[in-house]
């Protein structure tokens, strides 16, 4: 399958997804570049982490204002799937293609280790070849990490069970300990309700190669090339200018 | 025109650099400090007719300026200081 990895100015995992995919997922995996509104046929999008136009204002704040941001509003309501890591999560919050917004850390320091994640949902596109309440250990490099929502969407979300991955210790307790930056209900990552945009603060993307830590992020990755490889093909995005 | 625009975390939105500030205070020995919120002014300085400046800049501040989900806004519209004649 084809994805695409959005880089605006300041992205800084961009390349480490596109290595991710292409290197070792073995996939056909393209730039796109913020001014440019061609999506390139791809099917997913990935909204990488970084620190997008400077994080001025508030982080993603002016990223969704890009062309591609457009496109990729467009593809999301089309069906198409998204997948934001980090700055790239914020991104798609303040898009409002996810509910919520991430702000400073509770500590109100930069925090960079790795975490243990639950898997709160296996039963989505993004986690399919996890099990349920399976650990995955996938670091967490963040200073606005800390996922809010008001009560009502956040009884909404776990309702639903669109929060699909929660911080936990290593015996899998949502302990406060074990919430490295104050989320709300310890969560790490939530998807939208019709399930095809996903976004999460670790760094699946850096959790790829054993020679570097560990796999585990592999596993969203491949939920997602699974379920679309079966069949469950998503619609392409038309050409910028409309022409199919 | 100018608009100065206050945006400021909702009440019951924790506030973790206004949680640190007071304590601070509290350190240099302001007691009396009860509590600190910190929010971001900004300065927009616009042209157009007076008739419907509020409107926009309200459209400006919902679009962008303040993430309503955590954040509250308010503004208030001077002239500049350039008189007209």
């Amino acid at each position: 399958m084809k994805w695409g990895v959005l880089v605006f100015p300041g992205s800084n995992d961009d390349q480490d997804a596109l290595w991710a995919l292409g290197e070792i997922l073995g996939q056909d995996a393209v730039a796109l570049w913020h001014k440019d509104a061609d999506l390139k046929g791809v099917d997913a999008v990935v909204v990488p982490g970084g620190f997008s136009y400077g994080d001025y204002l508030r982080c993603g704040a002016m990223a969704r204002f890009s062309p591609v941001m457009e496109s990729v509003g467009r593809f999301a309501a089309e069906g198409g799937f998204v997948l934001g890591f980090c700055n790239g999560f914020q991104i798609l919050c303040e898009a409002g293609l996810l509910p919520g917004v991430l702000v400073r850390n509770r500590s109100l320091t930069f925090i960079c280790q790795r975490v243990h994640l639950r898997v709160e949902n296996a039963a989505t596109a993004f986690t399919r070849l996890c099990r349920e309440r399976e650990i995955l250990e996938i670091p967490i490099k963040h200073g606005e990490g800390c996922y809010f929502a008001d009560d009502e969407t956040l009884g909404e979300l776990e309702a639903r069970g669109q929060v699909l991955f929660r911080y936990v210790d290593s015996q899998g307790e949502a302990t406060p300990q074990a919430n490295p930056n104050g989320s709300l209900g310890s969560i790490a990552g939530v998807m939208n309700a019709r399930g095809n945009v996903f976004g999460m603060m670790p760094h699946p993307e850096h959790a790829v190669d054993p020679a570097v830590g560990g796999c585990d992020g592999q596993k969203l990755f491949r939920s997602l090339i699974d379920h679309l490889e079966r069949g469950v093909r998503q619609p392409r995005l038309a050409a910028a200018d409309g022409r199919p | 025109m100018t608009a100065k625009v206050y945006v400021t975390p909702k009440r019951g939105v924790l506030d973790p650099q206004g949680k640190a500030v007071a304590n601070a205070l509290h350190a240099l020995g302001f007691a009396e400090v009860d509590d600190v919120r910190i929010g971001k002014y900004v300065e927009i300085r616009l042209g157009g007719s007076p008739s419907d400046v509020s409107a926009r800049v309200r459209d400006i501040c919902e679009k962008l300026l303040a993430n309503q989900v955590i954040e509250d806004f308010r503004f208030e519209i001077g002239d500049d200081g350039v008189k007209p004649r």
